[in-house]
This record gives structure tokens, sequence and C-alpha cells, in this order.
């Protein structure tokens, strides 16, 4: 099926260039994913995903599927499709005018690309973190209580309160900041910003979240509160994260999926994948050849 | 190897070095350009404050002459106990008279009365008239008086009319400027702040005229202006950013409002009186119809203002209330539009300011009409604060002419104060990402 050529450049490989192989000097065929793109329980299956923006094709026949209550890392260069694959799963490219986006995404077997599927309850259910910290520029109390608030999810300010203080505990940010929940939340440093954003999603009780390199723009000491985060979020979310750092995706993750300018190349279990991957590419990649 | 890096790296630095004075004098000549043209509209507008302040300061001041007045029932023509319309029908103009033909018993002749009865303002008997109105026990008694002094003993108080010209070259001739002296001998005439130019419309005698009209009708006209304008520009902002499909007739209304913002103004004026005085039959010189021209005037500026502002909300705001679930509604109103506000604020002041200043559409709907009335409410005929500026520095009286600068002033103070206002929401609103 997958038979298009990786390097269809017509320039020839400059048999001097000295320093590390790039993508353009690999020549390999691709064929199908390898390893175990799927699983038995499935939270998320998505079938010969492809995306466009306008007539760019960024995801080519992603087929993968995202098990219950596991934390799966998605890792490759930059610009190979991860984030775009990972914005599908919870619709966020709608916002795109440009973006059309082809195949199955199924949510516990149900197709959220179809008409009847509503944007807003997907979201509500597939939570989202983002690469920079984006606290709404209110109180720390009220960032955390926005999306209960708009969704309902509390009767009245005292069971608001447990959630708020339940969601902050989770999120290990209560302690820090349990003196001043009427402060900015743009007010606290990176990383508690970042366990803010996470609270703020935990608080709308999802099923999965989606993380697009929650860390990437912290220091190591935040993303160690980050990683040790989502080891304990793990219990009782299925998580998908992007990531840049092999490391993390080492530290957290039970599987890995590798994606390549828009393929997905090779999909295990992590510790597979950095001890002993199965394509060229992925292990070029993991040893740092490029990216 | 070493001593020829060392040479080369020597002379590398040298050439930095001959460059480096080349571009710092470029710097230096920017940087005076610069200054320049500062100094130079600071200096424009120092000129312009100042001829406008030294020619409005005698506006704010207003000389009255004192007489004793005798207020005889039966002189001014009333009974015993007159209500308050057989005193408005009442001649003080008499008593005012009689109380200038005693302090100069020796003018006889009927050409020199008249001109010894027009050292009082015309108002002065309205002014006389309005206190005994307020007080009625007033009648029967003796009372000194400041009454307005008229416009001509007033240029003469102050200097405008200067008295050591031949008599042939005065406005003011002989036999006036020796009563005035007489009077100003005798400690009878004084000057006191002009309240009158904030209490009173417009006039055709300088000493009478005030400004109050044309200040209330810029205030209802904005009133209508702000109404119509805001919403329907922050509406339309909104949905041109965050729900229009982009296509080929958005981009079409686009450039429709960015031309509708060039158009001259009296384009708009023209409109106005075409569709809503003579096709809708809305009111003539009214502040609704002003209104109405002028918010069709700063829709363009509120819109371009508010859909830079909505932009420039960072998408990372956006996507997070669209990731927790937010409907795209309530990610506008919830986070988006308070983002946005102090610039849509802003924006609209700035229009309003401009709509504030704003004269030739105005003409066009009939509000250049002489309006003596103070208006009290949106379909009243009245006047805006330019346009009096414009019908002032029409008049032929000297008089007129320190009013003008005073309007300007006045003018001045509520531009100034509404920028203001702007500057400060923006500071206040301002968030940091």
């Amino acid at each position: 099926m997958n038979e298009a050529v990786l390097n269809d450049l017509a320039e020839p490989n400059k048999p001097d260039h000295a320093g590390p192989e790039t993508e353009d000097s690999l020549n390999i065929e691709y064929t199908d994913t390898v390893g175990q793109p799927l699983c038995e329980e499935a939270k998320i299956r998505t079938k010969e995903v492809n995306v466009y923006y306008a007539d760019n094709q960024a995801i080519h026949n992603v087929s993968l599927d995202i098990g219950e209550n596991e934390v799966i890392a998605l890792i490759g260069p930059s610009g190979c499709g991860k984030s775009t694959y990972l914005r599908t799963l919870n619709r966020m490219n709608d916002t795109i005018d440009i973006c059309r986006v082809e195949g199955q995404i199924l949510l516990d077997g149900e197709d959220i690309y179809t008409k009847k599927q509503d944007p807003v309850l997907l979201r509500a259910r597939v939570g989202m973190v983002f690469q920079k910290p984006n606290p709404f520029p209110k109180s720390i109390y009220d960032n955390v209580a926005y999306g209960p608030r708009i969704h309902g999810l509390t009767r009245n300010k005292s069971e608001l309160d447990d959630l708020v203080e339940e969601s902050l505990t989770k999120a290990g940010l209560f302690q820090e900041v349990k003196d001043r929940l009427d402060a900015p939340g743009t007010g606290l440093s990176g990383g508690q910003q970042q366990r803010l954003c996470i609270a703020r999603t935990i608080a709308v009780q999802p099923e999965v979240i989606l993380m697009d390199e929650p860390a990437s723009a912290l220091d190591p000491i935040a993303t160690a509160k980050i990683e040790e985060l989502i080891n304990e979020l793990k219990e009782n979310f299925t998580i998908v994260i992007v990531t840049h750092s092999m490391q993390q995706a080492a530290r957290v993750s039970q599987r890995t999926a590798y994606f390549h300018m828009g393929r997905l190349i090779e999909v295990g279990e992590t510790d597979q994948i950095f001890t002993n991957p199965a394509h060229e590419l992925t292990e070029k990649y993991i040893t740092g050849r490029f990216g | 190897m070493w001593s020829e890096n060392t040479e080369s790296s020597m002379n590398n630095t040298d050439l930095v070095r001959q460059s480096l004075k080349k571009r710092y004098l470029k710097e230096q000549i920017f940087k005076a350009v610069g200054m320049f043209s500062i100094v130079a509209a600071i200096v424009f507008l120092i000129i312009l404050l100042a001829d406008i302040f030294t020619k409005a300061m005698p506006a704010f001041s207003q000389t009255n002459i004192e007489l004793e007045v005798t207020l005889d029932a039966g002189e001014i023509g009333v009974g015993t106990n007159p209500t308050e319309q057989d005193l408005m029908a009442a001649d003080f103009r008499r008593v005012i008279r009689n109380a200038l033909a005693k302090q100069f018993p020796d003018v006889k002749k009927r050409k020199e009365k008249r001109e010894l009865y027009s050292l009082t303002s015309m108002g002065a008997e309205f002014q006389l008239r309005d206190m005994v109105i307020d007080d009625p026990s007033l009648l029967g008694q003796n009372i000194k008086v400041e009454f307005m002094a008229d416009d001509d003993v007033d240029a003469v108080i102050k200097g405008a009319i200067d008295r050591t010209l031949p008599e042939s070259d005065r406005r003011v001739k002989d036999q006036k400027l020796a009563w005035i002296e007489r009077l100003e001998q005798s400690g009878q005439i004084s000057k006191q702040f002009n309240w009158h130019f904030f209490s009173s419309g417009d006039s055709r005698e300088p000493e009478m005229a005030g400004i109050k009209g044309a200040i209330k009708g810029s205030f209802f006209t904005l009133l209508v202006t702000l109404a119509l304008s805001f919403p329907v520009a922050v509406a339309a902002a909104i949905y041109l950013e965050e729900f229009a499909p982009k296509n080929r007739f958005i981009d079409f209304i686009e450039i429709n409002i960015n031309n509708l913002a060039a158009v001259p103004s009296i384009v708009f004026g023209l409109l106005g009186l075409a569709v809503f005085i003579n096709f809708f039959s809305l009111p003539r010189s009214a502040p609704l119809v002003g209104g109405i021209v002028l918010s069709l005037m700063t829709l363009p500026t509120i819109i371009i203002a508010s859909r830079s502002a909505i932009k420039a909300v960072p998408p990372s705001l956006r996507e997070a209330a669209l990731g927790l679930g937010a409907s795209k509604m309530q990610t506008v109103f919830h986070h988006v539009l308070p983002a946005a506000l102090p610039g849509i604020l802003t924006g609209t002041i700035i229009g309003m300011a401009q709509a504030l200043g704003e004269t030739a559409p105005l003409l066009m709907i009939g509000m250049v009409a002489f309006i003596v009335d103070i208006p009290q409410g949106i379909t009243d005929p009245s006047t805006v604060l330019p346009i009096q500026v414009y019908l002032w520095a029409d008049s032929p009286e000297r008089g007129f002419l320190a009013k003008t600068s005073a309007a300007i002033m006045v003018l001045l103070f509520f531009l100034v104060a509404m920028n203001a206002i702007a500057i400060y929401l923006r500071k206040k609103f301002e968030k940091k990402w």
C-alpha cells in the first residue's frame, strides 16, 4: 500500500558532505508500520487517517490504537506530523479552515468525525495540554473552575471548591498555591503554569488527556515534576504525549510510536523501541543521527 | 601560521573600526533628524496653544456695571402682587434706563440717550427680571445691582479698544468713553469670572453668548453615536474575525469597510440629509440625526480597531478554551473579548473624539442653525462645539473673537480628556501574556 519513496529529491547526495546524516541523505523504502500499532483494549482506534492542509498532505495513512489507561509517546523529528495527529484526536484541527481529515477515528468505538458528534462534548472527554503553558488571565481558582462551570459539572459552590482543590492536588500544585487561589494564574512560574493547565484539564474529568510537548518550555526541575505527574495520572487517564525528548518518552510511556514525514514508521513497547528498534529510520532517529 | 592569523585578525579589526565610524555617524544623523522633528512639532503646538489661550482669556471674565435701581411696581407695569407671568411681561428695561439717566443727568438729546442706554447689555433687563422672579420681595426697594456691560464697554475695559486712538478710528466715541471713565472712577465697574459663558446658549450679543447649548448638543450627539456605533461595530468585528468564513464575499466586505473609513465626511452629511431627514422625516438640526450620521462615520474606525484588537489576542488563549470544551461563543465572550476590550475601548474613544471634532456632515443636516435654547433631548434643535466655533468665528462683533478661542479651548479640553481616558483604560486593562 505504501510504497512511496521517502526521498524523492532529484538532487543526488554530495559524497563529500560531512556531518550527521539528514533526512535527505536517507534513501529507505517505506513499508507498512512496523511493530504492534493495534491493541486489544483500545480507547481510541484510528484507521487509515490522512490529514491535509489545503493540498499538502501532513499525515499519510496512519492506523494506530491507543489502549485504555496507557501512556503512549509520539516521537519523531520536527514537522513529522505528530502534533497534527494529536490534534485530530479531539478535533482541534477543526479551528484551522484549510485542514481536512480523512479516515476513521473511533473513541470507545464511536466515530468522532461524524456530523452527529459534537466537538464540544468530545473535547470535554478528550482534554488537551499545550506546548506553551496558556493559563487564562484570571485567578488560579477561576482557571481550574472554568471547565466545570461551563459544563455544569458541579451543583453548588462547595462542590466546585472541592473539585478545584482535588484537581490542583492531583496536579501537585495545591500546596504551592493554596494561600493565593485569587492570584492571577499568569503570575505563576512556567512549571507551575503548566501544572495549572493540567489541573484545569483534569477538572473536567476527561477520559483521555492529549499532551503536546508539555515540558518543552520548562527547565529540568519543572520537567521532572511534570513527568512525575504523568506517572501518577496514568492510573486514571489515558495519556497521549508528544515529545521531542527521547529520555522523556522512555521515562513516562509504556508504548512509543515513531513518526517520520507524516507516516507512522514503528510502534512498540517503549523498552523495545529504545533498545531494539525494528526499523532503520527509528534506529537512526533514536541514536541521534538526524532529527 | 600563528602570525598570519594575528595579522588577518588585526586587519579585520581595523576594517570593522573604519566602518564603525561611518555607522555611528549615520546613527547620529538619524537621531538629530528625529529630535529636530519632535522639537518642531512641539514648537508648533506651543504656538498654537499659546495663541488660542491668550485670545481666549478675555472671554473668561465679564465686565459689570453697578447701578442703583428703584424697583417700583408701577414703573415696571405690574400690580402689587404680580404673578410670574406678569413679571415675565414687565418692563425692566425702563428701570435700568432710569438708573442710567439718574447717573448722567446732563444727557438730554434722544440720540445721546440711546447711546447712554447701550452701556449695559441687552441682557441686563433679563438679569433683573430673573432676580425679581426669584425674590419678589425686592419690588418697591432700592437695590444695587451689577449689570452685565455691553460688549463695547467690555472691550474698552479689557483694552481691546485703544483709548488713545483718535475718535474717528475708534468704535467707541469720546462721549461714551467719558461716561465709561466716570463709571470707572466711581468704582462702579468691576470684572468677574464669566460664569455666564458656561451657563447659557448662543446669542447675537457677544457678552450674552454662552457655550452650554453647544456642549449639551455635542453630548447628546455623541450619546447617540456611541449607542449606535459601539454595539454594531463590536458585533461586526467579532463576526468578521471569529465566525465569518474566509471567502470572497467577506474579503469584499472587508475592503468596503476600509474604504468607508476614507470617505470624506461631508458625503455622510449629504446621505444623512437625503435619507434621514428627507426620506425618514427625522427632525432637522437634531442630535438624533447628527448622531446617526456620525455613527456611520465612526463605524469603520471602531470596526478596524476592534478587529486588530481581537486579532492580537494570542491563539493559545482560544486553544486553551476550546481544548476545555468551551463552545466558540463561550470562547469569544469569556476569553477573547475581555482580552481585546482595552483595544476596543481605545478605538471607540478615539472614534468618539473624531466624531466630537467633526463639523462638515453636521452642517449638511442643519446643525449650523442659530439656536439660542439649550437642548433638553436628542430631538431638540441644537448645535455642537465645532460648529459653535465656526459660527462665532464667522460673526463680525469683536467680542466673538475671544469667544471663538474660548470655545476651541473647551473643545480641546474635551478631546484631551477623552484621549486621556483612552490611555488610562488601555493601561488599566492591559494584560501581559
